[in-house]
Order: C-alpha cells, then sequence, then structure tokens
C-alpha cells in the first residue's frame, strides 16, 4: 500500500496514540496531508472507490468525470475579521485534501482522540474509501461587498466583472433564503454519505465564521462531462447533456470553460464561473403529457436520446428540416434548439447537474427536479442569454419552476500542499 | 431529552478553603477585613462602592439595594471569573458577601434587573500572594463553582417561593412576572440539577416528556395555566410540590462538588441546551420566555468556564482568546433583544434573529466542546 492511498482505518492507526489533547496540536504518526508529489490523477473509467487529485491548475469537480452524487452548500460568511476568513480557507483546504484522499477531516482523527475531547472527524465515513470525492470552492459576489455596497474583506476591487448579478429571468420564482451565498462548496462523490461527511465537516471548522445559508443533496448526476460516460437521464425521463462540453475538447474547454489571461482580475486565470439553478419539475403533469408532446418539448426522442429526425444521441440536430407539413421537425420552442450553440452566439457550458428529490410537497406531489450546475468562462455570454433565451421561449416552462438561483467565481486549482482555497484573491 | 452524562459523582459534605464566602443579612462579621466592610450602594442605576483598593485577604462588602429592582452583586476576576456573588437582593434589602481575594485586578458589578454586564467598578487587590498551581487552579476551579451554585440554589429557592406564593394567591399577573426569574436560577445550574434523576423532570419537565410515572408537574404546569388558561385556582398541589422539589434539588446541589472536567462538559451542555431547546422556542412554549432562560444557560457556561480559566489560560491561551470571543459575539447577539429588564419573547423573533443567534450559540460551543479534553490534560 503506497503513502498515497492510505485508507481511513490505516490513517487512525497511524494517528495513534499518544496525540496531545489540545486544539491545534499536531497529530503525530503518519497521518500527514498528502503532498502534490504523491498524487497522480484519476484516469476516466478509475474505480468509483478511488481517490481523485485535489491539487492542480484547476479545481478537481468541474471536468472530473461527473460523479453519481452531490452535496452542494452555499455559506455566508459571519465574520468582518479578514484574517480569520482566511484561516479557515486554510483550514478548509488542509481538510479538503484529507477528505479526498479518503481520510479523515482532522489531524487525529474520528477515533483517534481522547475520550474527554470531541473527535476532529465526525466519524460516518469511517471505512469508506474517498468514492471519488471532489471538493470545488467558489466565491459570491456578496462576498466583495454586501448589500450596502460596503467592501467587507478589501476585495471589491478584484470582483470580476464577468461575476454578475443574474438578472430576474422571466417566470423566475427564486427563494431568497435557499439563493446567493458568499462562498460556495461543491461535494461530489460515488458515494452519497461521502459527499454529505465531507460537507458536514466542513460547515463544523467554519463555524463562527461562517454559517450555512442553504444546501443541496442530489444524485444520479444528469450529465456526463467525458466521452466515457453514458448520458444519464433527468427526472424528465430524457437524457440530459448530450451536447456538453467533455473534458477531452481541450481547445473548446479553453474558449468556454476556464478564464483566460487577460479576461479579467489575475486571481481567476484559470478558474470559472459557475452557476447554480434548482429547477423545480412538476413531475405529475409531466407524466401525463404524451409521448409525442414530451419529444417535441425536447427536440430529442425519449429512448435514444437521436435529435427529433436523425438517428443517433450524438447527430448534430437538423435545425432546418421540415416535417412534411411545413413545420420545423425540431419545433422553434423546444428545449434543444432554443439552447444550441448556433441560437445563442455560440455560447457553450459545463453542465454538471444532478436530480433531486426533496420528499414530497404537502399537496402529495413529488418535490423533484433538476438542480442545474453550469461550469463557463463568462456568464455574460454563456448562462445569462441562453436562460433569457429558454425563459421568454421554452415550451418546457410549463412544466419548470426556477426557485433558486447562485452565481460563483471558482479560482483556479490548489498548487501543493502550502497553497490554498483562495490564495490568489487573497495573497 | 434529559440525559445525564455526568461520571458518578464523589459527593463531598462541605467545602472548606480560600474560596468559602457566606452570607449573611445585616449582620457584620467581627472578623472582617481590616478597615470593616466596605459599603456598596446599589441603585437602578448606580453601584458605588466605599473603597475600590483593598489589602489581599478576606474581603466583606455589604451591599444596600436603594434601588426598586432586584439587584445581584458580583465580584469577577479576569474573564469574568465569579470570585463571589450575592443573589437575590431585593429593594431596601442588605446583604453582606465575603469573599477570598489574592492580591490583583478585578470588578465589582450590581446587575439591577438581574441582567446584562452589570454597572461595574475597578477593584485593586495588593499584597503578595504566590500564584496557584496547576493542580491547585483545577481544585480552587471546583470550590469556586460549588460556591456559585450554592448561592444560585438558595436564590432559587427564595424566587420560587415568591412565584409559588403568587399561584396559590390566585395573583395571575404577580406569577407570570416572578415566572422567568425564578427560572433563571435554575438554568443557570441546570447541568447540575440534571444529575438528580426524578428531581429535574419534576421541577422542568414538559409536557410531552410526562410518563404515568411522572405526571405534567412543575414549572411548565404551571407556565402552561397561567399563559394558556389562565387560571391556577386548582394549581395549590402542583405549586406546593415544586416549591418542595426546588428546596430538595437545592440542598443536593449544595451538597455536590464537580470535578473540573464536569464542570467542563457541564459549560457545553448549557449551550446544548440553548441550541436544542431555546433556540426553537420549545421550553418555554406557553409564555415565549425562551430568551430568559437563554440568557441564563449562557451565564451559567460562562461561570463554569470562568471557575476553570487559570488552569485553562496555562495550557490553551489561543482556546481561552476563542471563547471569550465567542462569548462577546453571543451576548452582543443576544443584546439586540433587551427590553428594559427582560427580552423580547421568542415569538417576536424573526427566523432570520434566531438563527443569528444560533450561528452564535454554534460559534460558542465548538471552542467550548475542547475545554474537557484540555483540562483532563492528557
Amino acid at each position: 500500500m503506497t503513502e498515497s492511498t492510505v485508507s481511513r482505518r490505516r490513517a487512525i492507526a497511524l494517528a495513534g496514540a499518544g496525540v496531545a489533547g489540545i486544539a491545534g496540536a499536531a497529530a503525530v504518526g503518519g497521518a500527514v496531508v498528502r503532498t502534490a508529489e504523491q498524487s497522480h490523477p484519476a484516469q476516466a473509467g478509475a474505480a468509483a472507490a478511488d481517490a481523485i487529485a485535489f491539487t492542480g491548475a484547476h479545481q478537481a469537480g468541474i471536468v472530473t468525470p461527473a460523479q453519481d452524487r452531490l452535496h452542494f452548500v452555499a455559506f455566508d460568511v459571519v465574520t468582518k475579521d479578514r484574517a480569520r476568513l482566511v484561516r479557515m480557507l486554510k483550514d478548509w483546504t488542509a481538510a479538503a485534501a484529507r477528505l479526498t484522499a479518503g481520510r479523515d477531516a482532522g489531524e487525529i482523527g474520528a477515533v483517534g482522540g481522547i475520550l474527554e475531547a470531541p473527535p476532529d472527524d465526525t466519524g460516518e465515513a469511517i471505512g469508506l474509501p474517498a468514492s471519488g470525492l471532489t471538493l470545488t470552492v467558489g466565491f459570491g459576489p456578496t462576498l466583495f461587498r454586501d448589500a450596502a455596497g460596503k467592501d467587507r474583506f478589501g476585495i471589491a476591487a478584484q470582483r470580476p466583472a464577468a461575476l454578475v448579478d443574474l438578472p430576474h429571468f422571466p417566470g423566475d420564482l427564486i427563494e431568497a433564503p435557499i439563493s446567493g451565498g458568499d462562498i460556495c462548496v461543491q461535494a461530489c462523490a460515488n458515494d452519497p454519505q461521502v459527499a454529505v461527511h465531507a460537507i458536514r465537516n466542513l460547515a463544523r471548522i467554519g463555524m463562527g465564521v461562517v454559517t450555512v445559508r442553504w444546501s443541496q443533496l442530489g444524485f444520479g448526476r444528469t450529465s456526463s462531462t467525458t466521452r466515457d460516460q453514458a448520458t444519464p437521464r433527468n427526472m424528465f425521463g430524457f437524457k440530459d447533456g448530450t451536447a456538453n462540453l467533455k473534458a477531452e475538447e481541450t481547445d473548446l474547454l479553453r474558449d468556454h470553460l476556464w478564464v483566460q489571461p487577460g479576461d479579467g482580475p489575475a486571481w481567476m486565470t484559470g478558474g470559472a464561473y459557475v452557476v447554480t439553478r434548482k429547477v423545480r419539475m412538476l413531475i405529475e403533469t409531466w407524466d401525463r403529457t404524451s409521448l409525442g408532446e414530451q419529444e417535441d418539448i425536447i427536440g430529442r426522442t425519449k429512448g435514444s436520446g437521436a435529435p427529433l429526425g436523425r438517428a443517433d444521441e450524438f447527430d448534430e440536430p437538423d435545425l432546418e428540416a421540415k416535417r412534411p407539413d411545413g413545420e420545423p421537425v425540431i419545433a422553434i420552442d423546444s428545449h434543444v434548439r432554443l439552447a444550441h450553440p448556433t441560437q445563442n452566439s455560440n455560447a457553450r457550458m459545463l453542465r454538471r447537474g444532478y436530480n433531486f428529490v426533496d420528499g414530497s410537497d404537502g399537496l402529495g406531489r413529488l418535490n423533484a427536479g433538476l438542480f442545474f450546475i453550469g461550469y463557463q468562462r463568462d456568464p455574460r455570454t454563456a448562462f445569462v442569454p441562453v436562460q433569457l433565451n429558454l425563459a421568454r421561449h421554452d415550451a418546457m416552462n410549463e412544466y419548470v419552476r426556477h426557485v433558486s438561483s447562485g452565481i460563483f467565481a471558482c479560482p483556479p486549482g490548489v498548487t501543493g500542499a502550502s497553497d490554498y482555497w483562495g490564495s490568489t484573491l487573497f495573497a | 431529552m434529559r440525559s445525564t452524562r455526568f461520571l458518578a459523582l464523589a459527593a463531598v459534605g462541605t467545602l472548606t478553603g480560600g474560596a468559602l464566602a457566606a452570607c449573611t443579612s445585616d449582620k457584620t462579621d467581627g472578623a472582617a477585613a481590616a478597615g470593616g466592610p466596605i459599603a456598596v450602594t446599589a441603585t437602578d442605576s448606580a453601584c458605588e462602592l466605599a473603597r475600590t483598593t483593598l489589602d489581599a485577604g478576606t474581603a466583606v462588602f455589604k451591599v444596600t439595594n436603594s434601588g426598586a429592582k432586584v439587584t445581584e452583586f458580583y465580584v469577577y476576576a479576569d474573564g469574568d471569573r465569579v470570585m463571589g456573588e450575592v443573589e437575590n437582593i431585593t429593594p431596601g434589602l442588605s446583604r453582606e458577601l465575603r469573599v477570598e481575594l489574592p492580591a490583583g485586578a478585578y470588578q465589582a458589578s450590581c446587575k439591577p434587573g438581574m441582567v446584562g454586564q452589570g454597572i461595574r467598578t475597578a477593584l485593586t487587590v495588593s499584597g503578595s500572594a504566590a500564584p496557584l498551581a496547576e493542580d491547585a487552579a483545577l481544585a480552587q476551579a471546583s470550590a469556586d463553582y460549588s460556591r456559585y451554585v450554592r448561592s444560585q440554589s438558595t436564590a432559587l429557592v427564595d424566587k420560587t417561593a415568591e412565584f409559588v406564593a403568587a399561584v396559590k394567591a390566585g395573583d395571575v399577573a404577580k406569577a407570570k412576572a416572578l415566572y422567568p426569574v425564578a427560572r433563571t436560577y435554575f438554568e443557570r445550574i441546570e447541568p447540575v440539577a440534571e444529575i438528580f434523576g426524578d428531581l429535574d423532570p419534576k421541577i422542568d419537565g414538559r409536557e410531552d416528556g410526562a410518563t404515568k410515572e411522572l405526571p405534567f408537574t412543575g414549572f411548565h404546569r404551571l407556565e402552561k395555566d397561567l399563559w394558556v388558561g389562565g387560571d391556577v385556582s386548582k394549581d395549590g398541589a402542583i405549586a406546593d410540590q415544586l416549591d418542595a422539589d426546588v428546596r430538595a434539588i437545592a440542598a443536593k446541589a449544595q451538597a455536590e462538588k464537580l470535578s473540573p472536567l464536569q464542570l467542563a462538559n457541564g459549560a457545553k451542555e448549557l449551550l446544548d441546551e440553548v441550541a436544542n431547546g431555546k433556540i426553537t422556542g420549545e421550553e418555554d412554549r406557553y409564555s415565549h420566555t425562551d430568551l430568559w432562560d437563554f440568557a441564563a444557560n449562557v451565564e451559567g457556561s460562562k461561570a463554569a468556564v470562568a471557575a476553570l480559566r487559570p488552569a485553562l489560560v496555562k495550557r490553551d491561551p489561543a482556546l481561552v482568546k476563542s471563547i471569550d470571543e465567542g462569548f462577546a459575539k453571543v451576548d452582543a447577539e443576544l443584546a439586540k433583544y433587551r427590553v428594559g429588564d427582560g427580552w423580547k419573547l421568542h415569538n417576536q423573533l424573526s427566523e432570520a434573529q434566531l438563527k443569528g443567534l444560533s450561528d452564535a450559540i454554534n460559534a460558542l460551543a465548538e471552542p467550548i466542546s475542547k475545554v474537557a479534553g484540555v483540562i483532563s490534560g492528557k
């Protein structure tokens, strides 16, 4: 067993006895944060239990092959003390490095400490592998200036122009308590318990500095982010993300995903902007809709996912094709047509959404839908125009309600053991 | 909901030791420190001490309440560690505090209306006194806290008797006014109260926790009848039972001596009480006076941690700093909801305001949860 694949159980044994029972004391033994040199990027198609490298030029969890589970959280910062915020970001980074390697959140661990002290890991992931966990951080507009316009942490001048306040889109039913936030963390893993464990421990580490504003669980990735992955289905039963940006398309990623030098403030170079939207689907009425109408609304066949009028899922939609009656094969108000790059000045995003079912509502309806997550180089030329187009014309609007919204600037990757989340912004 | 996680207690009969403080009413002790008792004139807006410099040793304060509000008098060391206090000084009454003060800087505080930081005066005590060794500091913590429990439980007995008398007299308005005040003394020492098996549920149990063996009695039963029905005419037996139970628990509490580890755990449990019961409004669901209990729990937690402070400062000064910041944040957050001598009602607070309180409590409870480990010294 190499150092870079130390299991939780082994790490506990290494942390061992003799650890000082004082908060902040370094653990003795071998349970140290893995350094960048020891990590290796996960291969596409790696086993679901494997660890994904935490460090790199870009943050993991964006072009990483989309894992099956999500716990997304948005925090509000409650301290006014910049140094305390930076200290927490460093603590978070150290914990994230350990967690993504399949280790405990803290140096002592879930069961490695003295009986009189609370463990520095909550313990529900004992015995579970890394499970492809990625943790991705982003900074919201309100971190730079509060509602009153106050520069909260001396970084207001660093707010990128691309980090816009999202406009109100026609039909939006946005609920403020589950929208926005100063900092977001996206936890994705192949095991829901691993994703939740990570967020739970980060929230605990952040007590007094941040408070959880809202969080969302998701399952069944609704996008494929590599060519190896089969396209999954959303809660409408349709394949979702066929035309997504893929990790292998490096030229497209450069043009559409990663922030390039000169785009804006240097701290975001190598990063990306993420937009989140909680889209409630009116499942029961959708399910009563005829197959033909469902396919017309989406613009794809429900079985293979092929664009209407084509044979294969990955065939390009023919937006010019006409039916015998002269109407377009792919309807003017269909989702595929309205979202297609050719209809949106070539706008592309890397979508990474998840299905959600938050139980049922008081009317006995499934509280379900899509938690949309879209990464892009500039929301002003990607998400915003595309969503305006959809919000105005999409036939699907009859069956969906956008109830939450968020936008965050995700900085570039953590380069090594001494680097931390947000270092380029707070340095 | 009320599980006692305290270790088995080694009961100690009577306390002896340097920090023994005794209160007597209107009686001057011939053995008082040089210069005689220090007169403290407390009013609703002032707290005047005849002297603020004294010699190390036993100090005697004679506190006269010339105001219209019930007051309390505290002598605090660094970090609000309670060196001695007298509670429940009703208008017109004089009470004495005898307290052992080694050389150092202290603060005297009168608390008209029993809440908040009080009106503070700096005290300077000069003389030679060796600082306590660590073990001695921990032993001292137990003694200090025992004294705190004694004075709180004495006041609890007195205030509960007043509350019970009002209930039995059918004076609903007076009983309603006394209810949250009497509970304050209970909530400050709640972890101690919880040691004593059935007494705690009998005094402080809620309707949903009632069983055939332990029917719904105590403070909350009277609360329900006062606020929901407005009729306590049939509650004579319940009132008498509460009075007797409170006396019993006070007697037991005064005979206990908590270990430093229990103090540390008690400080955390008091905050858990706030997080689980007071933030949600389930404690005082009929009267909505949860913020009185909230403030009392926080004060009790502070007293327990402050008793441990000398040892904590030696072992983990950074932790002490974060705890101080945490208490300051909670106090500031809570202060937003002061109304006169009391607090806003729980149902007058918005969800966002409750979240602010919850965040402050959680932020404080995290460092407090580390105290036990530091105290155990492993």
